[in-house]
């Protein structure tokens, strides 16, 4: 989790970095990452042929690599770039590369505190996991996927434990995939398995899984539902209760299962994308009420309103009262909050963001080009030539920006309750 | 009576998995499709059809088999569905054999047929209810099951695994480097206008094709970037296999992808079974009427590129050439002015096909045919003398194919005839052929 009780609240603009220096230095400029609390902007340069260099803040980190992308910050702040050093991938962790080196690494995630850092490798055409550096001990034929629990770092990824030769679609039907937990693959084999969730504690862990040609359910710890189902969405643990949840599509049509049981009456053309509140009594999802009508269910029941292109995930407020999801109908982008649809529509919109207390919702937006943060669905700040996700301070009264004005990585913090001041 | 020799085509996905069927299982199966996944569409078509066999002589395996009756449309349907239906499901495993055959390998669900039909009745969607039930009892052959278990593990139709993926993108943008300076394929860059996806093949065998993208995208100065992540494959084998939970579970990640990397629309490489599934068919099954994110195919946006004058020929290709209008995005999309286009502005000596446009006909690959693998190509070869003909005929160098399973289909026609002639994509000659910028 992000702790940014301890971030520089105070009002006012700072610029951070001169990127349009980096950018006169170097020939390529690749893709700018901004950390949370905006102090860092950092992205892959091309350094000389054929090398390249990360530069945080207009420095260069020390090392040169072969390759360098997929910049991320950690939620405790600290930039991790995959990079290859002497024809080997590896993760580096502000500047300093892990010990550890493979014929590839990718997808790296991180735990609620940025304490677990776990990514996917591969070494001698054999497939497993590193968890902070450290590679399991186990190798599998293959590997997809990847999971972590927010507080206990337990990690799981979907693995193949059986070989399969070459069209062999009799032994595909026996199961050749399963889970690994923490470097220990489960016994059971699934024809498929996907979306592994891991439960907050670390204590469970689930994933859809295939058990015949048209035969899905939900797998916990190793052991399938009993019930079995047409077709199955990835699972969520229910915060609290440690509960699985899952989309499941009985006889033809969609409904919210919670350990192999029904518990939404509603049934709905298609179902998926459940979020749940922080105290995991509230559940939220992307439903298709009829052909071409989307919209959003909450505790089983529709937003009247619906839409004919797109809904994304829908988010709630800190306290669980309030869902707002980003929404696209007609071709235009705009945001819908608890069943209201805000008039005003742009290019693009990012995921809002609720203030602590949940009375206002803050997202980008972009409009011909430029970006901005729009609160309670209307522009609120200038336009900027790129922007990251607004933050909300810890008493919802102030709120952190991050873009990019003039050629400069701005942060800026502004009073939430003023008029905003440029 | 069909072919003997196809008759006679030994395919395990399809033998094997007859003899393991109860007379009970395969009754249930074909029921419960007929009863719970199909309705008055399905009713409307069996009951409207007077079996004029006006839909025979569209069919290019009717023509190309010296109008065998066997090879018509409305027999198809007859030998499967129709039967089906009549007897309520008690059928044995002879029938499904004979039925797997026409399905898969007789008819490409091209949609030729449907246009000569009085009742513009949807021919291909009978046989795809056929390959629905087919695929529920495990009778698929061989090839085209392990393309959709390709798709059910990988989300890819070519078992590329999440590094290679990455990988084959990297080596590729260092190729289009060594052409064109600053060449790049971005990878995840969220609120980039344009995702681009191709199909499994590209990485796989044709990793080139992707070069030259990143070379075109470069010249027009496009915003672009391309997913790491699974979802990057917009072809669909499941969906021709008749596994639709597969092919929903395929589209909808692509979809996803492109949602979280918040483009406006999607490009898609030279495919149409891939277009048809990603723009008709998957969407529809997951409850969308229509793509969520636009999605243009690569015929659309050359013709954008050229036509605004976002790249400039410099040069032209001075071979007759000719091109094969693809089923999905011709007669499934009507981009065929935009094909001639294209082909016009690139080509000195174009020479179309006779017929043409949506009359044109199928490559005899498409609709999950050449997934079919090895044991069916001949039958495939024998099925499309009439585009061996029409190629024949137009004298081309050069068949410009702005999709994959025409392009092999057609290269395995150009061979099996001893046409002389090769196939081409656009993009391999629309880089031989631009403007590049520091020329």
């Amino acid at each position: 989790m992000v702790d940014c009780g301890s971030w520089d609240w105070t009002i006012g603009k700072r610029a951070i970095s001169d990127l349009g220096r980096v950018h006169d230095e170097y020939d390529e400029v690749h893709e700018w990452a901004a950390s949370p609390d905006g102090e860092r902007v950092a992205a892959p340069v091309l350094a000389a042929p054929d090398t390249f260099a990360i530069v945080v803040n207009q420095e260069r980190w020390d090392g040169e690599f072969e390759k360098a992308w997929h910049l991320a910050f950690t939620p405790d702040g600290r930039l991790t770039a995959l990079v290859r050093i002497d024809d080997e991938w590896t993760l580096a962790v502000d500047g300093e590369p892990w010990d550890e080196r493979w014929e590839f690494a990718w997808n790296p995630i991180f735990n609620r505190d940025g304490s677990v850092i776990a990514l996917q490798i591969k070494d001698n055409m054999e497939y497993s996991v590193a968890v902070n550096g450290v590679p399991w001990q186990r190798r599998f034929h293959s590997s997809r996927g990847l999971a972590v629990s927010r507080d206990a770092g337990r990690v799981a990824a979907v693995v193949q434990v059986n070989p399969l030769a070459e069209a062999d679609t009799v032994g595909f039907f026996e199961g050749t995939w399963s889970l690994a937990v923490d470097d220990v693959p489960w016994d059971a084999t699934f024809i498929n398995a996907y979306g592994p969730t891991v439960s907050d504690d670390g204590a469970a862990v689930a994933a859809e899984v295939r058990l015949g040609i048209c035969e899905y359910t939900l797998a916990e710890n190793a052991i399938p539902w009993e019930q079995r189902y047409g077709c199955v969405w990835e699972p969520s643990y229910r915060n609290g209760s440690g509960r699985l949840v899952a989309p499941v599509r009985i006889g033809g049509s969609w409904t919210l299962a919670e350990n192999g049981v029904p518990i939404w009456g509603g049934r709905f053309m298609q179902l998926w994308n459940q979020r749940l509140s922080s105290d995991g009594r509230r559940i939220a999802a992307v439903a298709a009420a009829g052909f071409g009508r989307w919209t959003v269910v909450v505790d089983d029941r529709p937003w009247r309103t619906s839409f004919d292109d797109l809904v994304r995930p829908p988010v709630f407020s800190p306290d669980g009262a309030r869902v707002a999801a980003g929404v696209r109908r007609g071709g235009r982008w705009s945001f819908a909050v608890d069943d209201r649809v805000w008039p005003e529509t742009f290019d693009m919109v990012w995921d809002p963001v609720f203030s602590p207390g949940g009375g206002t919702v803050a997202a980008k937006i972009e409009r011909d080009g430029k970006y901005a943060v729009a609160i309670d669905g209307r522009p609120w700040s200038p336009w900027y030539d790129q922007l990251w996700d607004p933050t909300y301070s810890p008493d919802g009264t102030r709120m952190l920006i991050r873009g990019v004005e003039g050629g400069r990585f701005v942060r800026h913090v502004v009073g939430v309750a003023d008029r905003f001041q440029a | 009576m069909a072919d003997l020799e196809d008759r006679q085509v030994v395919d395990p996905g399809i033998d094997e998995s007859i003899a393991g069927l109860t007379p009970d299982r395969i009754e249930r199966t074909i029921n419960r499709v007929l009863t719970e996944e199909t309705g008055a569409r399905l009713q409307a078509y069996l009951q409207t059809c007077v079996h004029c066999g006006l839909c025979a002589e569209a069919c290019q395996s009717y023509i190309s088999r010296d109008k065998d009756p066997d090879y018509a449309p409305v027999a198809k349907v007859k030998d499967t569905l129709w039967e089906m239906v009549k007897r309520k499901g008690k059928v044995d495993g002879e029938f499904l054999h004979n039925a797997a055959r026409i399905a898969y390998i007789d008819c490409g669900a091209c949609r030729r047929c449907s246009m000569y039909c009085p009742f513009g009745i949807d021919i291909s969607y009978m046989i795809m209810t056929v390959r629905r039930i087919l695929n529920l009892l495990g009778v698929v052959p061989q090839y085209l099951q392990d393309t959709t278990n390709s798709h059910a593990a990988t989300m890819n139709q070519m078992w590329v695994q999440q590094d290679d993926w990455i990988d084959t993108l990297m080596w590729q943008e260092e190729d289009a480097r060594s052409e064109l300076a600053g060449a790049r394929i971005p990878l995840d860059r969220e609120g980039a206008e344009i995702m681009y996806s191709v199909i499994g093949p590209e990485p796989k065998i044709l990793a080139q094709l992707i070069a030259n993208m990143a070379i075109i995208f470069k010249v027009a100065g496009a915003d672009w970037t391309m997913p790491s992540t699974d979802g990057w494959d917009n072809s669909n084998m499941a969906m021709y296999s008749g596994d639709f939970e597969t092919m929903g579970r395929v589209e909808r990640l692509h979809w996803e992808r492109a949602s979280e990397l918040r483009v406006k629309r999607v490009v898609m490489g030279e495919c149409g079974h891939a277009y048809r599934g990603a723009v008709y068919d998957g969407p529809r099954w997951l409850g969308w009427t229509k793509p969520p994110i636009p999605m243009v195919h690569a015929v659309e946006y050359y013709y954008e590129l050229i036509s605004s004058g976002r790249i400039r020929i410099a040069r032209k290709i001075e071979e007759p050439v000719t091109v094969q209008d693809p089923c999905n995005i011709v007669r499934g999309r009507g981009l065929h002015d935009k094909l001639r286009y294209v082909v016009n502005a690139i080509c000195a000596d174009f020479r179309d096909m006779d017929p043409r446009y949506e009359h044109n006909y199928c490559c005899q690959a498409g609709g999950g045919l050449i997934n079919c693998g090895p044991p069916w190509k001949r039958s495939r070869m024998k099925s499309n003398r009439v585009k061996a003909d029409q190629i024949r005929d137009t004298g081309a160098h050069t068949v410009i194919t702005p999709c994959h399973n025409c392009h092999s289909g057609i290269e395995d026609i150009i061979g099996f005839y001893k046409l002389g002639c090769h196939v081409s994509f656009i993009s391999e000659l629309l880089v031989k052929t631009i403007e590049m910028p520091d020329a």
